[in-house]
């Protein structure tokens, strides 16, 4: 199980948290200080993998950005690194040669996506098309609502007199 | 699908991120934040904010907290946000509430409510929006509210519902198992999914079901195989496929469960066996994903029953990820190598060196892993190679739970396969001395008792050779200037045990070293417990022995200082000392026989001895006494109450009753004695407190007694509480775990030594340095037998072979990066160069891999641009080049944030530079970066200006 996900960049801004097990605001913090510090200062051509209050924190860099994923000491760390790799894949598609700005302005969006790839610490889908195409359905409901915000209650309406 | 991310929000946020983008220091930082924070919250609870405004804030909020800051108290709004019917508005709100609250959160009741209502909806959408977050804010208690709508759902004509309702139950299942387990057989339904989405899904709550009981699921076994088999020839659709694998996380989570169904069952596993080599001769192992399902199949064949063909497919793809120049496969192969020894430990020796080399490693990761190898591989032969090591590893590091950890090794290896006590005792000296107080209590016991039983042979004088090493160390090592606490206790208690045994140190020299310790460590009360317990030790020996007893000017004073201690613990120590000096020889043998901590203590909980006693005072007329369950009435009052009111109310008059308190204080509990002994050392009643003290008899145990004395003591327990505690803690160990000790010790150096001498080996290496060879040696076994011929030809042929193959990539790497990028670092930027260049032949293009993942239309530009600006592109961190040339505004750092805070002077240069760099170094979507920095420039924000990796390509 995946226990959370962080985004961190170089300089050790945070992009992205998303937390499957509990943590309290304050463990949360906490987690990323002592993570931000162990990450970012890993050399190159390093495991992109720590061991990490018995647990184990899989990581890999993408340009300045650095995606985590935290997991029991008996996961497939190989695995982990794929996860983090098809959901840069899915953000790449989504937002069509992604950057860190998209993610930076777009958080929200991440989340999304992500909450579509991940569900409660487990991965929930792994084909891309599946998950940009439900994203995608999520968000043309958003686009026609905004265009047609009277039309919904007028719907209504006119299937409550039928 | 085309740049999807326009920017939906105002300028205020974007100005807001920028300005986070650009502070300086943590401080400026919080300083903008929490000043957003008041504009936040005057704003959201302003009476008739549009929806639209009020879900911006909602997202500045998250921003907000994602920072680390507080923003509960805009919680409630987001909240009544998931009511609203617009499925916009009301899928932030169900974000925001998913990030902000924990399960445990009171709020949550509040959405209960919308959830129900949402998962009814007849918009898939809404329902699937519901279902995330059922999935993080459903707890246990409101499982039953949603349960019958979400079963409900698995059929749902949607396969994302059925698959997050699939998952929602697995939730549920990990919160309370007992509240989803009749609904087993919808999981089992869920596997025949026409959606290939839902049966991966479905994995993962059976995955959970079968750990946790596996019998039930045997009949699955079949189904699993065949689906397996299915999904490695390719008949899931192609949308499934990952870098060329067919659907990789399934069969990842398919060869998870069958390693639980196989274990320990020869008829599943052979089922399996098909299948499984299928897969490890289809693996494409040049590829990151490809290894991934290797290595799961590794674990699989070392969890089923064994099959020899298998572990040779293992072995071999163990033997290629340890001759991998990525430090990944290095970590998975030496993760896979502890699995698999377990079932044949021959192989360890074929990759000695690989090992070896991870050892000493500077990757710490890398370097723990093959501890934690070395520790699964430790026999009584490599023992002291390998603790050593562990050892002089933990010294150099300053990671508390690791620290921790390697210590709790080093002990328990020490303690299975010490190859003699000397060693054992110096062993334990250096983890105490350096790991200290993370050590747990209990090893400190575990040492004494260790000591004091020896090693359990019938050898006397190996024991006492054993205590003499001890308390010799163990006065070396006071001479050190700071010890922990815990190594101090075990040493106080060892020299007041045993260090004037052998007769080689004075009574005097022992005290005032004790006196010495307690000195220097006054402020640990537990130490200077240890210490006078010890005092009065050495003392009562000297007595017992006819000597006389000449106390030492420091102890004198450390006596009176003790004697008016705020600690109770240590006053009544004190006391007792004092108490125990003034005794005669006889009496003092008796309170205090020497070498006497591990004589088992009879109980006598009938406290038969006082029978005379009782039977005179009965003569003399009293009540005899009447155990409490045949007593009648006064239920609901305590023991000692109840005794008190029955023997009042039987006696009319106080003053004969006054006699009889004492006699059951003294017929039932000696220890409650303690209390009036105390001050007036009365040999009588002394007895059977001392040797309770000394000798320590976890009377505890025996609940009749302890019950008693619990209550006898409370009016005293103040005073007196801790008083019981020490002792009994420090040596109650001794005696209960004696017997487990020693035998799994006996237990554990047969084996060994029985497989130790299979896997001896003496082959040469020519290449490598002596002193490898040497500790692969003492790791591997000791170079007395020459067993297996034919593998030193085989093992002096693979390294080479290793070397020539690591060799070609690895130059070619080299010259790329030297032609373009002297400026910055190699080229592992982006990880992609790392698992093409270790593993296949030169010729491949670490870039082909990407090519693939592209959208069809990049994947035009990008082959393009490989070939125009191969140079360039083959160093992913060509940016640095880019930001240092052109601005020539010399920034250090090529990141963003230096990027973001610059002046507004160079801000104006920047646009162009800006673009320059987009142009040249983003070629694959020039475009797209293009846009996005119009757009963000339009916006009025200049975000990037120097700083290019903003708009890097994350995939490059």
């Amino acid at each position: 199980m995946i226990h959370f996900v962080l985004l961190i960049s170089r300089q050790g801004k945070v992009r992205l948290t998303k937390w499957y097990s509990t943590y309290s605001k304050k463990e949360r913090s906490k987690v990323l200080r002592e993570l931000s510090g162990v990450i970012l200062t890993r050399g190159p051509r390093l495991c992109n993998f720590v061991e990490w209050r018995g647990l184990k924190v899989v990581y890999k860099r993408y340009a300045s950005l650095y995606f985590c994923m935290c997991i029991d000491p008996d996961g497939n760390e190989l695995e982990i690194l794929e996860i983090i790799h098809h959901y840069v894949e899915v953000l790449d598609r989504y937002f069509g040669s992604v950057c860190e700005l998209d993610l930076i302005y777009n958080f929200h969006k991440a989340y999304y996506i992500l909450d579509e790839i991940l569900i409660s610490g487990e991965l929930q889908e792994s084909s891309k098309r599946t998950v940009v195409r439900s994203v995608a359905a999520q968000d043309s409901l958003v686009e026609a609502a905004k265009e047609e915000t009277g039309s919904t209650i007028s719907n209504i309406i006119a299937h409550a007199a039928k | 699908m085309g740049s999807q991310g326009g920017f939906y929000q105002s300028k205020e946020f974007l100005d807001l991120v920028k300005s986070i983008g650009e502070a300086r220091s943590k401080a400026e930082e919080d300083r903008i934040v929490l000043s957003e924070i008041e504009t936040l919250k005057r704003r959201i609870s302003e009476p008739d904010t549009p929806k639209r405004k009020m879900k911006e804030y909602i997202i500045r909020l998250v921003y907000v907290e994602m920072l680390g800051h507080d923003a509960s108290f805009g919680y409630i709004h987001a909240v009544k946000m998931t009511h609203d019917d617009t499925l916009l508005v009301k899928r932030t709100g169900y974000l925001a509430v998913t990030l902000f609250l924990n399960e445990d959160h009171d709020l949550i009741i509040l959405i209960v409510n919308t959830i129900q209502k949402d998962l009814k909806s007849d918009n898939y959408l809404v329902v699937c929006v519901a279902l995330n977050a059922v999935c993080k804010l459903i707890n246990e208690e409101t499982i039953p509210a949603v349960l019958p709508q979400i079963v409900e759902l698995l059929a749902h004509p949607k396969e994302a519902v059925r698959k997050k309702a699939i998952m929602a139950l697995h939730r549920f299942y990990q919160k309370s198992p007992s509240s989803v387990s009749h609904l087993v057989s919808n999981f089992r339904k869920r596997l025949c999914d026409n959606d290939p989405g839902v049966m991966g899904a479905t994995l993962c709550p059976l995955f959970d079901l079968i750990t946790n009981d596996v019998n039930s699921y045997k009949d699955l076994v079949i189904s699993f195989v065949s689906i397996l088999k299915q999904v490695a020839e390719r008949r899931l659709p192609k949308a499934y496929d990952y870098h060329q694998m067919p659907a990789p996380f399934i069969q990842i989570k398919l060869l998870k469960i069958l390693a639980l169904l196989g274990s320990g069952d020869k008829q599943a596993s052979e089922n399996m066996y098909t299948v499984v080599g299928d897969i490890f001769r289809k693996c494409d192992s040049s590829s990151n994903i490809g290894n991934a399902i290797l290595y799961e199949c590794i674990c699989c064949v070392s969890s089923i029953y064994p099959n020899p063909k298998l572990l040779e497919s293992a072995a071999d793809a163990i033997s290629r990820f340890l001759k991998s120049d990525s430090h990944n496969l290095k970590y998975m192969g030496i993760d896979a190598l502890g699995r698999l020894i377990k079932i044949s430990p021959e192989i360890a020796e074929q990759h000695q060196l690989a090992v070896i080399d991870c050892l000493e490693d500077p990757d710490d990761t890398l370097k723990r892993k093959t501890f934690e190898l070395l520790y699964k591989m430790t026999k009584s032969t490599n023992v002291e190679v390998i603790v050593d090591r562990m050892i002089d590893y933990m010294i150099s590091i300053n990671d508390n739970h690791y620290k921790t950890e390697i210590a709790s090794r080093c002990v328990e290896l020490a303690e299975q396969f010490a190859p003699s006590n000397q060693w054992f005792i110096q062993t334990m000296n250096k983890v105490f001395e350096h790991a200290g107080d993370l050590v747990n209590i209990k090893v400190a016991h575990n040492l004494m008792r260790l000591i004091a039983e020896g090693f359990g042979e019938d050898d006397n004088t190996a024991d006492s050779q054993l205590r003499s090493s001890a308390v010799e160390s163990y006065l070396y090592i006071l001479g050190e200037p700071k010890l922990p606490s815990v190594f101090l206790q075990v040493i106080c208690w060892v020299l007041g045990e045993y260090g004037t045994a052998d007769g080689k140190y004075s009574a005097s020299y022992i005290t005032g070293k004790l006196c010495d310790v307690a000195e220097a460590y006054s402020n640990d009360e537990t130490v200077k417990a240890y210490a006078v317990t010890a005092l009065m030790k050495i003392y009562a020996f000297e007595i017992a022995a006819g000597r006389m007893v000449d106390m030492l000017p420091e102890c004198h004073s450390l006596m009176e200082e003790f004697l008016a201690s705020h600690s109770t613990d240590l006053q009544q120590r004190a006391y007792e000392l004092q108490a125990v000096i003034g005794l005669d020889a006889h009496a003092v043998e008796s309170i205090m026989p020497s070498d006497a901590s591990c004589e088992d203590i009879e109980v006598d909980k009938a406290l038969s001895f006082l029978n005379g006693y009782i039977q005179e005072s009965i003569e003399k007329g009293a009540q005899p006494y009447i155990p409490e369950s045949e007593r009648s009435g006064m239920l609901n009052i305590s023991n000692f109450r109840n005794q008190d009111h029955h023997e009042a109310s039987s006696h009319g008059l106080r003053f004969e009753a006054y006699e009889l308190p004492k006699q059951t204080v003294q017929a039932r509990i000696p220890p409650a004695s303690l209390a009036s002994t105390e001050l007036v050392p009365v040999p009588e009643p002394v007895y059977p407190r001392e040797s309770y003290q000394t000798t320590t008899v976890p009377s505890v145990s025996s609940d009749a007694a302890s019950t008693e004395l619990k209550l006898r003591l409370d009016g005293v327990q103040k005073k007196w509480g801790r008083q019981t505690h020490f002792p009994s803690t420090s040596t109650s160990n001794s005696t209960s775990q004696k017997t487990v000790n020693g035998i799994t010790q006996v237990d554990g150096s047969n084996t060994a030594n029985s497989r130790t001498r299979e896997t001896y080996d003496s082959r040469k290496q020519v290449e490598i340095s002596p002193e490898k060879q040497k500790l692969a040696a003492s790791l591997f076994g000791g170079p007395s037998k020459t067993e297996k011929k034919s593998a030193t030809g085989h093992k002096s042929s693979k390294p080479s072979s290793h070397m020539v193959k690591s060799h070609a990539p690895k130059s070619s790497m080299e010259v790329a990066s030297e032609k373009t990028s002297p400026v910055q670092q190699p080229p592992d930027l982006l990880d992609f160069g790392e698992p093409t260049v270790k593993s296949t032949a030169p010729s491949l293009d670490p870039f082909k891999d990407l090519e693939g993942l592209l959208e069809p239309t990049t994947q035009v530009s990008s082959a393009v641009n490989h070939s125009s600006t191969a140079a360039v592109t083959k160093s992913p961190d060509i940016m640095g080049l880019y930001t240092e040339t052109p601005a020539g505004a010399h920034h250090k750092d090529s990141d963003i944030l230096s990027g973001l805070s610059n002046s507004p002077m160079t801000n104006m240069v920047g646009g162009t530079t800006t673009m320059q760099v987009a142009q040249t170094s983003k070629s694959p979507n020039l475009k797209d970066s293009l846009e996005k920095d119009a757009l963000v420039r339009q916006m009025g924000v200049t975000p990037s200006s120097q700083n290019p990796n903003l708009f890097k390509d994350l995939l490059g």
